[in-house]
């Protein structure tokens, strides 16, 4: 195996954090984070579930020098997500940069990282490539753009596994045809309050829009945080799928601030007492839970857009939401910790973050 | 038009789910898709409602996928029993030899079966001859297993041939 270049050192990415969390962007009080990945073969290989690990290795090495000498998105660090330990890949999953399918699966794999921590690409994931794109507040249109260019770029040198009946051909037929998954990532605290949110998730499944936690398939709606995406890909294009997403969002965030708006109306000196004794809680605690943080966090993030808090900025708490996850919090402490003792940890580190009025470092 | 799985209405929602890698296709009526979809939350599946629905769900899928079993893709190895277990295809030369099985399949899914948008500037002719570079490889790593070097040989000139033939980039240096 040849190596052309040195593996991207993950310990820079524990003091930094990726630019989609910096909580600007149109409508970022509400819409945290766009994405939108795309799915791609080779035509050559077998799909990675399918190919053995010398075969994977291979994919890897030819998609990893393409990877490597894109230039559209400014220099990608590459990491061999094989050789990380599992504490490493769980890093990179809280960060969004892989799936926790990618953290999970065996064999040679690995993740091109651009330096603003906007542009991932996986290789060997359940396709041999998994590109995605991530910017700040709700901007699908751009990454659509970015993601267009990166794809272009990348099959100038390679034949994508292609049919015109059913489009990129992919291992999962779920995601055949454009193999694209946009998605936007939404804070909704006073729907979930007032249990209005079933009433979106209904009529988001009747359109075949998907809705999931945080961390995608199969996770739990942590912070109160949802990622609203399509679920078809074949048989409507690209601008139709990112459309039909664009014509949804907006009533749900206008949803949330109405019932925000309402919220406050009817009792404001209650939501200020929730959200105050929230704040409260995370700058005082002596040990708490990762559930516990992502609840009063959330509360926060709502009461600093109502203007019920102050001395504390947006982009703080959503990094916070990332870097007092367990993985990341042992990064930065650099030790294993066991759970209880991660729980004192994470409250130490909050009572640090969150101790005086200081524009937060980046 | 399909019958509700619940009762007898005309179904109007087709659900897929895929859960341990298997695909389930559900469908149900207006309001017993109402129903159903209240109890599901976010993330998390519903116990009681996967195990009512499990049976008739596989119900479903072996009606479309009768007797097909046994079909197997001569590139990469895989069956379409393989494929209904691990819910992943082989290789992409499987929508080719699979594709009356999967037809009904993406039909569920996406409610559609004809590709629109993008399309790389390759032509979908090339990605199709690579394909066989996929089944000239696992003969080859079969012959070096079994110690047939002559054919071992000959397959290793063949798929250097197609790579040149095709212009691309192996992996080795």
């Amino acid at each position: 195996m040849t190596e052309e270049s040195r593996d991207l050192d993950l310990e820079t990415l524990t003091v930094t954090s990726g630019e989609w969390l910096r909580g600007t962007g149109p409508d970022s009080d509400i819409v945290v984070s766009s994405r939108i990945r795309l799915a791609r073969n080779l035509a050559q290989f077998p799909f990675p579930p399918q190919a053995d690990d010398s075969t994977r290795m291979e994919i890897e090495q030819v998609l990893r020098r393409r990877v490597e000498s894109l230039s559209c998105t400014g220099q990608l660090g590459y990491i061999s997500v094989d050789s990380l330990d599992q504490l490493d890949r769980q890093f990179l999953v809280e960060r969004q940069l892989i799936s926790r399918e990618h953290a999970e699966t065996h064999g040679p794999r690995g993740v091109g990282i651009g330096s603003q921590e906007n542009v991932s690409v996986m290789i060997n994931e359940e396709d041999h490539l998994r590109i995605q794109v991530l910017r700040s507040g709700y901007s699908l249109d751009d990454c659509w753009n970015d993601i267009n260019q990166i794809d272009d770029a990348l099959e100038e040198h390679v034949t994508y596994a292609f049919s015109e009946e059913f489009g990129y051909l992919t291992s999962c037929p779920t995601n055949c045809g454009t193999g694209i998954r946009a998605s936007v990532m939404l804070h909704l605290p006073a729907l979930v309050l007032t249990k209005e949110i079933q009433k979106v998730f209904q009529a988001l499944q009747k359109i075949s829009l998907a809705v999931r936690g945080l961390y995608g398939e199969g996770s739990q709606a942590m912070g109160d945080f949802y990622q609203i995406s399509n679920q078809v890909t074949l048989g409507q294009s690209e601008e139709q799928i990112i459309s039909k997403l664009k014509e949804v969002v907006p009533n749900i965030i206008a949803y949330e601030r109405r019932v925000r708006k309402a919220l406050v109306k009817e009792n404001r000196q209650r939501l200020h007492d929730q959200v105050s004794r929230a704040f409260g809680i995370l700058q005082s605690a002596q040990t708490i839970t990762s559930e516990e943080t992502m609840h009063l966090l959330s509360s926060v993030r709502m009461g600093i857009n109502l203007g019920l808090v102050e001395g504390i900025e947006i982009p703080t708490v959503n990094e916070l939401f990332i870097h007092t996850q367990p993985a990341h919090l042992q990064k930065l402490r650099h030790e294993m910790l066991e759970s209880a003792e991660r729980n004192v940890a994470r409250a130490a580190y909050l009572r640090q973050r969150l101790a005086r009025q200081e524009p937060h470092e980046n | 038009m399909r019958k509700c799985r619940r009762c007898t209405k005309p179904a109007t929602l087709h659900i897929t789910e895929i859960r341990d890698g298997q695909v389930q296709a559900l469908h149900l009526c207006e309001s017993c898709a109402q129903d159903y979809l209240s109890n599901v939350d976010v993330g998390e599946t519903v116990e009681e409602e996967d195990v009512a629905f499990g049976t008739q769900a596989d119900e479903d899928v072996d009606e479309v996928f009768e007797g097909a079993d046994d079909l197997k893709c001569e590139n990469c190895g895989i069956t379409f029993k393989q494929f209904r277990s691990q819910g992943r295809l082989g290789c992409p030369n499987d929508y080719i030899v699979f594709r009356e099985r999967l037809l009904p399949l993406l039909e569920s899914i996406h409610g559609e079966t004809q590709h629109v948008g993008k399309c790389p500037r390759h032509t979908p002719d090339a990605s199709r001859k690579q394909y066989e570079l996929i089944r000239l490889r696992n003969d080859l790593r079969s012959a070096v297993e079994s110690e047939s070097y002559e054919d071992a040989a000959r397959l290793r000139d063949e798929i250097q041939a197609l790579e040149n033939q095709l212009g691309i980039e192996s992996g080795e240096e």
